[in-house]
């Protein structure tokens, strides 16, 4: 071969393995679209059906009324609105205090052995079965008191939140400049109050999203709501009875052969979204934005409270 | 001057509260295997491990039997299938979001993680009355008639309360949670690694596949297992399309009939148990594997992705 032949051979084995190379980058790029297409699509369909659904069903009677007899169309979920939020309070009342101060001993005493595994069990912790959760709420509240009530909703639905507000508490505290306790030393002040008055206002914001995102993620949950308040059709009568909430509303109305339990059945998935969603939007644009600088770590706690189980 | 002897007295109660509340998830943790063990020890005591392996599910007074193997089987077929459909697609999306420029990661990224915002109940609700009659419609049917004569596993008519379409379901909701995570930890590769792939010529595939997954597999295989961990324990989505077979008639033969998973059977009978019968133990006997299970995938998930992205700060402060 001549040196012209053979520059031809190699420039035609280039091409051939270039054209291979492109076409297989090409080929993956169609892929990994059709895959984000894909994912797309159920979420789509899920908001239109529960939008063009559940829309039919709103009206003042739906939102406020008692629940009718079943398959009669008639009465509403006014009860599962009003217990979704009193469990929501309650659930609150008992699970915040006791994740911000986990978090707070993670980000500002959490040094060792001990806080290491705070640490990882509260991550495990908060990827636990949440019907295994009902069950203990169930074993360790229901069975004690001897009746279904409020108080063992709101202790499972405790149990959920208190390592979502804990890992986002220590995420947010840890984005404090270290600068700013010292500064506090400097003044004399005590330990308790720097962290109260000092670094926790400044991290308010994070830990309010943290809480909020808790509370978004626990107002959808179901299974430990299944043998705690087990539902009721009546409105609010103590925090000693059984007590409706959405979720179990919708699961109760999905399981009756009747059009119009399916179409409660919507509604109610509609305004429980819209709950749930309002929360997420407002945590998202007031405070998730890319200017919270969370570390991958922090991010990734974040993002993992979002998803209900 | 010396430095006060003793801490005041206000930071140490500060502390110690905060110590406490920190050490409550240990306690929690603990006393809910020992509970559990405790209120289930009446079956394990009557069958001991057989238990696990027996397939009978009989309520009936005097001649109870109770088997958990039906329940572990559904609950790891449907897990496993959600894997294998959704770990793909979720790593797909991840490559897309963590190398698209920020204004079209930004909000799809956001529309993705919607999915997982939403609730359970109405994944289960909208897989139910719209999915189901679809999914039969699109894709068992015609499996069904296709190929149903050849492979024993799609032999049987499809009624769209089953296998399939409860493993589907899991997926779609396994992949927000997987494809977070993994994109997080893609974006975790140090950037000089893909300029250094694209530097050497590589095409964007090449270059995922020379600097992006061999620095990401750790991490990666951690977010699967995480996702995982989330299909082992879902409920209200299966427990409405699972179909809900009892006792030997829930170890199916195809993916077209109805089964059971642990958490699923939780959900319909525990609340209907009679109390004292040795039906509640068998359930209680039920969660405590379920526990068991997704603790474990848990704790190997957090060990694989804490590791990744300790190894990411790392870097980066290098």
């Amino acid at each position: 071969m001549n040196q012209q032949e053979r520059r031809r051979y190699y420039r035609s084995l280039f091409r051939q393995n270039m054209r291979r190379r492109l076409l297989a980058d090409k080929a993956m790029r169609v892929v990994v679209l059709a895959a984000v297409i894909v994912a797309i699509a159920p979420l789509a369909s899920i908001l239109f059906e529960v939008v063009r659904n559940g829309a039919a069903a709103l009206s003042i009677e739906f939102l406020t009324a008692v629940p009718g007899a079943a398959g009669s169309g008639e009465g509403g979920i006014g009860p599962a609105i009003q217990g979704t939020f009193i469990v929501l309070g309650l659930a609150s009342l008992l699970g915040v205090p006791v994740g911000v101060l986990s978090g707070i001993y993670l980000a500002e005493f959490g040094r060792g052995r001990l806080a290491q595994s705070v640490r990882f069990f509260t991550d495990v912790f908060m990827e636990f079965p949440s019907i295994v959760i009902g069950i203990f709420a169930f074993l360790a509240v229901v069975l004690v008191l001897g009746h279904f009530s409020l108080w063992a909703g709101a202790f499972a639905l405790a149990l959920i939140m208190f390592p979502i507000v804990s890992r986002t508490t220590e995420e947010s505290l840890k984005m404090v400049p270290y600068t700013y306790r010292e500064a506090g030393v400097a003044l004399g002040l005590q330990r308790w109050v720097i962290t109260l008055r000092v670094v926790v206002s400044a991290a308010k914001n994070g830990m309010v999203t943290g809480i909020l995102l808790a509370v978004s993620r626990v107002g959808g949950e179901t299974a430990p709501l299944l043998f705690t308040i087990l539902g009721s059709s009546q409105f609010f009568g103590g925090f000693g009875s059984p007590m409706d909430a959405l979720p179990l509303r919708i699961w109760t109305l999905s399981l009756l052969p009747y059009e119009e339990a399916q179409l409660h059945g919507w509604g109610a998935a509609l305004v429980l979204i819209f709950i749930i969603m309002c929360i997420n939007l407002a945590v998202r644009f007031f405070v998730l934005g890319e200017k919270t600088g969370f570390g991958a770590g922090g991010r990734v706690a974040f993002l993992r409270a979002m998803s209900r189980r | 001057m010396s430095r006060p002897r003793r801490t005041p007295l206000g930071d140490r109660a500060f502390r110690a509260a905060c110590t406490l509340a920190g050490v409550f998830v240990l306690v929690v943790i603990a006393l809910m295997v020992i509970e559990l063990a405790a209120e289930s020890w009446p079956i394990w005591e009557r069958d001991g491990l057989g238990f696990i392996v027996k397939t009978d599910w009989n309520a009936v007074e005097g001649r109870e039997s109770y088997g958990a193997l039906p329940y572990i089987f559904g609950t790891l077929v449907t897990a496993g299938l959600a894997m294998a459909i959704g770990v793909p697609l979720s790593i797909g999306i991840a490559m897309f979001l963590s190398d698209a420029p920020s204004r079209v990661s930004g909000p799809l990224g956001f529309v993705v993680e919607l999915l997982a915002a939403v609730p359970s109940v109405i994944y289960g609700l909208w897989g139910l009355f719209v999915f189901r009659g679809f999914f039969v419609d699109v894709v068992e049917d015609p499996l069904y008639r296709s190929l149903g004569e050849h492979v024993w596993f799609l032999d049987s008519r499809p009624f769209g309360l089953d296998i399939l379409t409860a493993s589907v379901i899991l997926a779609i909701m396994i992949i927000p949670t997987v494809s977070a995570v993994s994109r997080e930890i893609m974006r975790a590769v140090p950037q000089q690694q893909k300029e250094a792939a694209y530097m050497l010529g590589a095409t964007r595939w090449e270059m995922f596949k020379l600097a992006v997954f061999p620095y990401s597999k750790t991490g990666l295989v951690g977010a699967s297992i995480l996702g995982l961990g989330r299909a082992v324990g879902e409920t209200m989505a299966v427990t409405m399309l699972i179909g809900n077979a009892i006792g030997a008639n829930a170890i199916t033969e195809t993916l077209f009939s109805p089964g059971q998973s642990i958490a699923s059977i939780l959900a319909n009978e525990f609340a209907e148990a009679t109390p004292g019968s040795l039906q509640v133990p068998a359930l209680l006997g039920l969660a405590l594997i379920l526990l068991v299970v997704a603790m474990s995938i848990n704790v190997v998930a957090h060990l694989l992705v804490t590791r990744m992205l300790r190894v990411r700060e790392g870097a980066i402060n290098n």
